[in-house]
């Protein structure tokens, strides 16, 4: 056989055809494959390659390069009205396949929306300051031996000073100091206020607009005060502040000032100032004297730094104060350095940090995930579109034989999918409001913490989104379209190759639902053990009791107004509600001096173990004593007899014995079935229940639920006749239980909503294989039809191969799933329930059903269709 | 304009053109000029030239018939135009003039 001639390389003649005009090209081209046969006879292929490379490289001039077309600039605005109502023609007329690319990007959309409105408040946090560059924190970084070292976001009051007076780049300083608050008290008005210290340089720093008062003297003397907007309105009503006075415990403090609200995205929170001055310096406190180098735990100090100033000479200046100030000899080490302010929201964790903040490391994690998740809805559109060619490429055979060029067919199909995401925004928008109710409804902290607000801004963020989503959804299928072939699209249509990695594709369906089966599994599952948790047997009653917080008030009289109600059952008295979480220890001991051990325990009076029906296996409940009778008795639960091995352990001979606890030697009165004092990830520890007959900690009310309205209005008007400062706290037993758990149900809905969107991205990936394939095949379906088979035999026939990726994936997800549950999340909770085959299936029969009727539906459309009118056209 | 002046190069080119009658495409011009002037002629310089005579108007040029040995592109072939002869005439018309001013021109050996 003949050797194959040497050819020049390609890519120099395609970088030629790209460059060149077209009217000289087949000259140029030509003359290079003379001269490179005349070269590869003469000088051999290597040196003919090499000069036909240069050659071409040497015609890159002027005269020989392509100008670029000019066209009329208007003629694209012209075709955008086409493209638009062409593509919302388009949009009509295939709904299913619009509704569910519209479903799939507003799902994900959604997500970028919210994760856009976290990022906004957090880059808009402080940003109302006027002087907002120029300010930076001073912290500490606390170094001392065989410890880590400590970031501080407090610093020193002595390193403020300092930094004050030596400084020249710093314009002003500020010194807020915390624990300013308490209850303030005004004539009859008593409001709990919390607050700073501050010194006047404060206003200065972060100019703060007042409402009344002098902000150049209003924290100078000691004892001044200054209240926002707000806080002046609780305390005053209506009546100026100005010059009245407010008593905190016994100190009387003079109202100077009234500022405007804070912006809620504020790194500072506070509901008044006090004047600095008015600490007293001269005393000490449990962190050392008050101007101590190295008290730098209870101080914030910011800095306003000059115009012009840079901040890396105030870094070097604190640097020379940290090296003067830090004694060579002293255990410890505080090193100052400075942060801006718009760092703080974002920045590195530090202990004593003042308000909220948010680690980098997450923001980077959530943003990252939105993407990945945007990205796949975009790449399945991408798919999905690519799969209809079929269909659509006629269409584009037309337009280009009508005279479309390229760049209207791109043009055209990147303002469909525009479109299309446009209206997946407002969708996702609606989706959007729901999940911002949910994500602020997850943690008080992140409620205090984000507005989430849709501000102008926001808005332009989000359509920007939308339209950055349908550029990058669009580009493929426009590329892909405008590279059609007219002539050959028009002949034949199914001489397209579409796909061609037709197994990588496959592959990453099986990827996807895998995914998806393993959240919606771990949903399913998570959901279940979340109720077992919550109506687990905790050895006693939580039904309709209300647990009434106490807050400091005498029992008796609420007790006695309360047990007037018809609706109240009983009334026992706790000191702690258990269960919850928390836990309140002591030691004790039995006949061994040597061997004490925690106990958990909790005092109750004499009601408490009847009403709540904790079941005694030995022994009695506590017999009634008088209020100021020394404390005799104890009841202890199993585990308690067991770790003192009490009486061997025997419930019954147990009673009578004594133990020592809080240097008293109780009596054993009773033996309790074991309960859960702590909450279900924790053993049932040895617990003992001690006797007082008002522990002052909560009311425990068992309730008759019927006209629970009333009841509940009854108990407030009580509690506002007690204490007209704190307002009731009653919360019932169940509810609590629930929210004690609480932080799983947070877990559990964060990740519905994944299994739901993973869902949603995975059933449009298979969708488009589905569509696809049935569009390739439908000829064959009609012979097959034609000669006989049934219908039922043909969906089998069509969707087999489909319900066999979807087998694989849940023969990975599920054991999977399985065992992440049971070897490293359910060996955290003691006591729970075992993981039921039923529940393992229900995500596996949800997700393999809607794959099943989107298959059957797209697969029953072809089976039924007459396969006459399919095959005349052959 | 710069019209119908020749540069040597050009004129060379031109000259070319004439010579080779109905054969005068690039690659053969190129050849013809390695030939005569005993000097490498690139390629690339050659179509610029054979560009700059066409755009004064000097040459013409038409597409020939496709053949098998230039990977079937076809040949751009270049016909000197009438203002072409005229500009060679006038060149050539110049020189002549100032030959027959020079009275006794010979190569002496030095």
């Amino acid at each position: 056989m003949k050797k194959k001639t040497p050819q020049p390389p390609k890519w120099a003649t395609r970088f030629l055809t790209t460059y060149c005009r077209p009217e000289l090209l087949e000259d140029l081209q030509g003359d290079l494959n003379e001269y490179f046969d005349r070269n590869l006879r003469n000088r051999g292929a290597f040196i003919a390659r090499l000069i036909y490379i240069i050659d071409v490289l040497k015609f890159l001039r002027s005269y020989v390069v392509r100008r670029p077309s000019v066209t009329n600039p208007f003629n694209n605005t012209f075709m955008l009205s086409s493209y638009i109502k062409t593509s919302g023609r388009s949009i009509l007329r295939s709904r299913l396949f619009s509704g569910i690319n519209i479903i799939g990007l507003a799902v994900s959309m959604s997500i970028g929306l919210l994760v856009i409105a976290i990022l906004s408040d957090l880059f808009s946090y402080d940003s109302t300051l006027k002087n907002k560059d120029r300010i930076y924190r001073v912290v500490s970084n606390l170094e001392w031996p065989a410890h880590q070292p400590m970031k501080l976001a407090s610093t020193s009051w002595k390193g403020g000073t300092l930094i004050h007076e030596e400084v020249p780049a710093v314009e002003s300083m500020t010194i807020l100091r915390n624990n300013f608050g308490g209850d303030a008290r005004t004539g009859d008005n008593t409001v709990p206020v919390k607050g700073f210290y501050a010194d006047n340089g404060f206003f200065d720093v972060f100019g703060f607009p007042f409402i009344s008062g002098v902000p150049s003297t209003a924290l100078k003397q000691p004892h001044s005060l200054v209240l926002t907007q707000v806080t002046a309105q609780k305390l005053f009503g209506q009546a100026d502040p100005i010059g009245k006075t407010v008593t905190f415990d016994s100190t009387l403090y003079t109202v100077t000032g009234v500022l405007q609200d804070l912006p809620k995205l504020s790194h500072l929170h506070f509901e008044a100032l006090a004047s600095l001055s008015s600490i007293n310096t001269s005393n000490t406190t449990t962190d050392g004297g008050y101007m101590d180098w190295n008290n730098c735990f209870s101080n914030y100090v910011y800095v306003l730094l000059k115009k012009n100033s840079k901040p890396s000479s105030f870094t070097t200046a604190l640097g020379k104060i940290n090296t003067r100030e830090n004694d060579p000899a002293a255990n410890s080490k505080v090193l100052l350095s400075s942060q801006p302010l718009k760092d703080i929201p974002m920045g590195s964790r530090m202990a004593n940090e003042i308000g909220a903040v948010f680690p980098l490391a997450l923001v980077y994690v959530i943003a990252g995930l939105a993407l990945v998740i945007l990205l796949s809805a975009c790449f399945n559109y991408t798919n999905l579109s690519i799969a209809r060619s079929l269909r659509r490429s006629r269409e584009v055979g037309i337009r280009k034989v009508m005279g479309a060029n390229r760049s209207q067919v791109v043009g055209q199909f990147i303002v469909e999918s525009i479109i299309l995401s446009l209206i997946s925004l407002v969708c996702a928008f609606f989706i959007f409001l729901v999940l911002r109710g949910q994500f602020l409804s997850f943690h008080e902290f992140l409620q205090s913490a984000f507005s989430l607000q849709l501000t102008p801004r926001v808005i332009l963020y989000f359509i920007s989104l939308a339209m950055a989503v349908g550029i990058i959804a669009g580009v493929l299928p426009a590329i892909f379209y405008a590279k059609i072939n007219a002539i050959q699209v028009l002949k034949n249509a199914s001489s397209l190759k579409v796909f061609r990695h037709v197994s990588f594709r496959k592959a990453l369906v099986v990827v996807q639902y895998t995914l998806s089966l393993i959240f919606i599994t771990t949903t399913v599952i998570g959901y279940n053990q979340y109720k077992g948790f919550i109506r687990f047997d905790l050895g006693f009653k939580t039904e309709n009791i209300l647990n009434i917080r106490l807050q400091g008030n005498k029992d008796e009289v609420l007790a006695g107004k309360l047990a007037g109600l018809p609706a109240v059952n009983g009334i026992s008295r706790s000191l702690m509600v258990s269960s919850l979480g928390s836990f309140y220890g002591t030691d004790m001991k039995y006949n061994n001096p040597a061997d004490s051990a925690g106990v958990a325990q909790n005092f109750v009076d004499g009601n408490y173990l009847q009403l709540h029906q904790y079941s005694f296996l030995a022994g009695h409940n506590f017999t009634a004593s008088p209020k100021n009778a020394p404390e005799t008795e104890i009841i202890v639960n199993e585990q308690l007899i067991r770790r003192f091995n009490i009486g061997k352990g025997n419930p019954q001979k147990a009673i009578g014995e004594r133990v020592s606890i809080d240097n008293k030697k109780l009596t054993i009165v009773g033996v309790l079935r074991d309960f859960h004092y702590g909450t279900l990830d924790s053993k049932i520890d040895p617990t003992a229940i001690r006797y007082s007959v008002s522990p002052n900690g909560y009311l425990n009310v068992k309730l008759n639920m019927a006209n629970l309205p009333a009841t509940m209005t009854s108990i407030a008007t009580f509690w506002k006749e007690l204490d007209k400062v704190h307002p009731l706290d009653a919360k019932f037993y169940d509810a609590q239980i629930e929210e004690a758990y609480s932080q799983y149900a947070v877990m559990l809905k964060v990740i519905g909503f994944i299994a739901l969107m993973a869902i949603c991205i995975s059933s449009l990936g298979l969708f488009g294989m589905v569509i696809y394939t049935m569009e390739k095949r439908v000829k064959e379906v009609s012979i097959r039809k034609v000669l006989g088979a049934s219908e039922g035999l043909l969906v089998y026939l069509l969707s087999r191969s489909f319900l066999f990726l979807l087998m694989i994936a849940a023969l990975i997800a599920l054991p999977l799933t399985w065992l992440f549950f049971d070897r490293v999340i359910l060996p955290r909770f003691v006591y729970h329930q075992p993981i039921g085959f039923g529940e393992m299936l229900i995500g596996l029969f949800f997700v393999g059903g809607i794959a099943f009727i989107m298959i059957g539906i797209q697969t029953l459309k072809i089976v039924r269709a007459n396969p006459a009118r399919i095959l005349k056209n052959e | 304009m710069k019209g119908t002046h020749l540069g040597e190069f050009e004129e060379l080119v031109l000259l070319t053109i004439a010579s080779l009658l109905d054969n005068a495409y690039s690659v053969a011009i190129c050849d013809e000029l390695t030939k005569h002037a005993d000097r490498t002629v690139k390629l690339g310089v050659v179509h610029a030239v054979l560009n700059r005579l066409e755009e004064k108007g000097l040459v013409k040029s038409e597409l020939g018939e496709a053949t098998a040995t230039r990977g079937g592109k076809r040949k751009r072939f270049y016909l000197i135009t009438g203002a072409g002869k005229a500009s060679l005439i006038r060149s050539k018309a110049i020189r002549d003039e100032l030959w027959q001013k020079i009275p006794n021109f010979t190569l002496n050996r030095i």
